[in-house]
């Protein structure tokens, strides 16, 4: 692939039509028929592929990502030049070894690094979607996903993992496809999204849209971008995936760059510096609508509501091997809430394990070096490809 | 629940007294195993008995320990999670040298008997002589080889002596079907005694109960 050298549009807004990774492209003889009553079509998933599918095509693992991520799960991010975001968990020698299994990692619908979202151009009118775009559900994002499973001649999956956004994908997939998931690791996340999160949520969205460059959802074709806006819901988000004592460990009250207050707004504080830094590369690489859409489908997500209201409905007789792991400082997606996922689990009868992580370092731990989430998953993954026959 | 179970796991042969419970479960049955250490007697009930065993563990360590054999574990506290389990959802609930570290060992022993359709409880002997001597003699609490705590620091907070338990299986309306004492290796005494004489013998003991219906 040449170096951005399909970049017509800046940072994230040309990987919406041109991705840097692979691409599914479905024509209109394929929509997916979404749950908010439209068929999109044609329809492309980006994705990335890492190790090699074996023979038997049973070692395939599929990676979900969560609100802000994308395919580039062990690569570089042909954005911003970074590392994958997961290259923790996943590659060679890693948990998720690359050189056992076949990793898959897809840009979920709605997305904006090459799946059809928001960002994408409308065949219909030629112009990026906007809010045309239908609603997306994280029902939807799972459906897309197995159209891609599909299209690789993959019948069943060795293992779904994720965190956050990505481990409520991990429970539709159980839930909707039970045969076609051996092992689930849903990471940090919950089998439905709490009020409390809809709300930090809501703020983000209201932040993107009281930005005047938003121009309701259509600044992609008026040529503006409400940076100023998405900037700040990050900001906020961002609190929410640290811990009240993380973040005072690493910045406590320490000015910046300077010896005494400024009497002033600028950024005298540390944290201060540091949350409008996270917000000011966050804009570079996502699209402000891709947000609203993502977190709207983690809002809706509600799996037992899917299943007359009791989440034991959902996995019932489910012979997928579930590992559940949550953060003692996660508050966003507190151990609270993979316990009940896990009563409903037991409840069910299907086998499932839990481990609740000690750390300091809130729900972003799943993304971080945790040596304890390491050892939980090599050593589930490993015991699950015994069963599975992987060698 | 880290007790006892986790300090002896290094020899390659299955412990005697686990061997004892694994004898009283059925092949092919549904287990539940509260406070499962590292998975040594789980591990033992799939490979000699072909079980369904789910386990509850306390400490981090012998969760991974346990989801690294490939076993089903879930990270709990018998006291707290136990109720979230629904009636007769196991055939058997395997309690191992925990009981005593619990915080209310009745409503522990309550809930087994109705999540299970039959309980295995082992607990260590407070009765046992060698104890009650050191009490009488040393005027101190017995610290013994399989007792190994101070009073202090000990998890074993209600310890009881094999006619307590007894006592105890009566109050709550169990019937135990089958006790089995355990010398200090864990081997069974073999000779038939009246409880009192195990209560003397006994370094711990293994019941297999279930309540009235």
């Amino acid at each position: 692939m040449g170096e951005a050298s399909a970049i017509t549009r800046p940072g994230a807004a040309s990987e919406a039509d041109a991705p840097h990774s692979l691409a599914l492209r479905l024509g209109p003889d394929r929509p997916l028929a979404m749950e908010a009553g439209v068929n999109l079509a044609p329809l492309t998933i980006a994705y990335q592929t890492y190790g090699a599918l074996n023979a038997a095509k049973s070692n395939a693992i599929l990676v979900c990502h969560a609100l802000t991520g994308d395919q580039h799960v062990a690569s570089r991010h042909p954005v911003t030049g970074r590392d994958g975001w997961w290259e923790t968990m996943v590659g060679p020698g890693r948990p998720l070894d690359t050189d056992r299994f076949f990793v898959i990692c897809a840009n979920v619908v709605g997305g904006c690094m090459g799946t059809t979202g928001p960002a994408s151009v409308n065949p219909a009118t030629g112009e990026p979607y906007g809010l045309d775009f239908p609603v997306v559900t994280v029902g939807d994002m799972v459906r897309a996903q197995a159209m891609l499973i599909d299209s690789l001649g993959i019948d069943a999956l060795f293992c779904v993992a994720g965190g956050s956004m990505g481990g409520m994908q991990v429970l539709q997939w159980a839930a909707l496809y039970p045969k076609r998931v051996f092992s689930a690791l849903p990471i940090a996340t919950a089998a439905r999204h709490s009020s409390q999160n809809i709300a930090f949520h809501e703020v983000g969205r209201q932040a993107i849209m009281a930005d005047p460059d938003w121009r309701g959802g259509r600044y992609l074709a008026e040529g503006a971008r409400p940076a100023k806006g998405l900037a700040v819901a990050r900001m906020a988000a961002h609190i929410t995936y640290l811990s009240d004592s993380a973040l005072h460990r690493r910045f406590g009250r320490n000015l910046q760059d300077r010896v005494a207050r400024t009497f002033s707004f600028d950024a005298d504080f540390q944290v201060e510096s540091y949350l409008r830094h996270q917000g000011s590369i966050f804009v570079e690489r996502f699209d402000p609508n891709s947000y609203l859409y993502m977190t709207r489908a983690m809002d809706y997500f509600d799996l037992a509501a899917d299943y007359g209201g009791a989440l034991v409905n959902a996995f019932l007789g489910s012979r997928t091997r579930f590992c559940v792991v949550s953060f003692t400082s996660d508050w966003l997606f507190p151990t609270s809430d993979s316990r009940a996922l896990v009563r409903a689990l037991n409840a069910g009868g299907a086998s499932v394990s839990f481990v609740e992580i000690e750390t300091d370092r809130g729900h972003d731990a799943f993304l971080l070096d945790v040596p304890e989430l390491f050892a939980t998953t090599r050593g589930f993954i490993d015991a699950a490809a015994r069963a599975r026959g992987i060698s | 629940m880290e007790g006892s179970r986790a300090m002896s796991s290094q020899a390659s042969a299955p412990r005697v007294d686990l061997v004892v419970v694994a004898e009283m479960v059925e092949p092919g049955s549904r287990v539940l195993d509260v406070g499962c250490g590292d998975g040594e007697l789980l591990n033992l009930l799939r490979d000699a008995r072909a079980v369904d065993g789910r386990g509850i563990e306390l400490s981090q360590s012998g969760v991974n320990q346990c989801v690294a054999k490939g076993l089903s574990v879930i990270q709990g506290d018998a006291d707290t999670d136990l109720v979230d389990y629904p009636d007769d959802s196991f055939d058997y609930v395997i309690l191992s040298q925990t009981l005593q570290a619990t915080r209310r060992p009745r409503v522990v022993l309550e809930h087994m008997l109705r999540i299970g359709k039959r309980a295995i409880v082992s607990v260590p002997n407070f009765g046992h002589w060698r104890v009650r001597a050191q009490l009488a003699f040393t005027g101190r609490m017995p610290v013994t080889q399989s007792l190994s705590y101070s009073w202090y620091d000990t998890p074993n907070i209600h310890f009881c002596t094999i006619a307590d338990f007894v006592a105890l299986a009566r109050d709550i309306g169990a019937t135990i079907d089958k006790s089995v004492a355990l010398d200090r290796h864990g081997n069974p005494l073999q000779v038939a005694l009246p409880t009192w004489a195990w209560n003397l013998l006994g370094e711990q003991a293994v019941f297999l109960l279930h309540r009235k219906r």
